[in-house]
C-alpha cells in the first residue's frame, strides 16, 4: 500500500541540549502525519533512560552555546558571561549548574522538557529503536530504559531506513 | 468567526503549539473549527505549513500585540 510519508532520526548524541532535535522532529513529523522511527545508539542512548537527570549541558569547549543568566533584571541577562574554558574547567560541578541553569532558560521560554517531548512522541507512536550493542559495549541493562523500545541491531535500522522519505542523523 | 474548541497555546515554544493543536483537531469533527492562540513568532509560518502537509485549512491567521490567532477547519 502505502503513502504515508516515513522519518527516519539517527540519534547519537546524549547531552540536554543534543536530546531536544530528535524528539522536536519525530513528534512533529508524527504530527504531519509522518510514521516516524528514532534509532538511539551510542551516547544517544541516554534519551531513553528512565531517569533524564544524565541529561546535562557543557558550555566547556563549546563556543556556540550563549552564557547568560536566565533570572534577575534585564541588564543582568544581557551580559554574556565569556569564562575562558581553563577557568570553566576547573570549577566543580560547573556542568551541574550550567544544566540548571539552562533547564531555568528552558522552562522561561516555553520550550518543553525532554521528558514532555519524549511521552508525546510515545503517544504519537513515534518508533523507539535501540542499538543492542552499544547497550552493552556502555554496561547498560534494558532495565535502565523506558518501556516501548525494541533492541536492534544495524540492519533492523535499514529496514527503516530503506523505506523513509527523509532520514537524519543527529 | 466561531469556533467549535479552542486552543490556549500561548506562551509554549516550538513545536508544542502544533503538537498541542494536532491533539485538538483529534477531539473535533470533520468540518469543525479550531481556534488557536499563540504567541510564538515562528507558528505563523509553522501552521501554515501544518495545513498545507495535512489537509486540514487555515482558514485564517492574524496577528495583534504580538498575539497570533488561527482559524483551522478540520479535513
Amino acid at each position: 500500500m502505502d503513502d504515508q510519508k516515513k522519518l527516519t532520526i539517527i540519534a547519537t548524541k546524549g547531552t540536554l541540549d543534543w536530546a531536544y532535535p530528535p524528539f522536536i522532529l519525530a513528534s512533529t513529523a508524527a504530527a504531519l502525519g509522518y510514521e516516524a522511527t528514532i534509532f538511539f545508539t551510542f551516547y544517544g542512548l541516554q534519551c531513553l533512560r528512565k531517569d533524564l537527570s544524565c541529561l546535562k549541558v557543557s558550555p566547556l569547549g563549546n563556543p556556540g552555546m550563549p552564557m547568560k543568566m536566565p533570572f534577575g533584571p534585564k541588564w543582568f541577562q544581557d551580559i554574556s558571561w565569556n569564562i575562558p574554558n581553563i577557568i570553566q574547567a576547573g570549577i566543580p560541578w560547573y556542568e551541574d549548574v550550567a544544566t540548571a541553569l539552562m533547564k531555568k532558560t528552558i522552562a522561561n521560554n516555553g520550550v518543553a522538557s525532554i521528558a514532555e517531548l519524549r511521552e508525546l512522541c510515545q503517544e504519537a507512536e513515534v518508533k523507539f529503536l535501540a542499538c543492542q550493542m552499544t547497550v552493552e559495549l556502555f554496561g547498560f541493562e534494558h532495565s535502565d530504559f523506558i518501556d516501548g523500545i525494541e533492541y536492534v541491531g544495524a540492519a533492523t535500522y535499514f529496514e527503516y531506513g530503506g523505506e523513509a522519505d527523509i532520514s537524519l542523523f543527529i | 468567526m466561531n469556533a467549535d474548541k479552542e486552543l490556549d497555546a500561548r506562551g509554549l515554544n516550538c513545536p508544542l503549539p502544533i503538537l498541542r493543536a494536532k491533539k485538538a483537531l483529534a477531539e473535533i469533527g470533520s468540518g469543525q473549527v479550531l481556534k488557536i492562540l499563540s504567541t510564538d513568532p515562528g507558528s505563523v509560518k509553522d501552521f501554515q505549513a501544518f495545513a498545507k502537509q495535512t489537509g486540514n485549512e487555515l482558514m485564517s491567521s492574524t496577528e495583534a500585540g504580538g498575539e497570533y490567532t488561527f482559524f483551522m477547519k478540520k479535513k
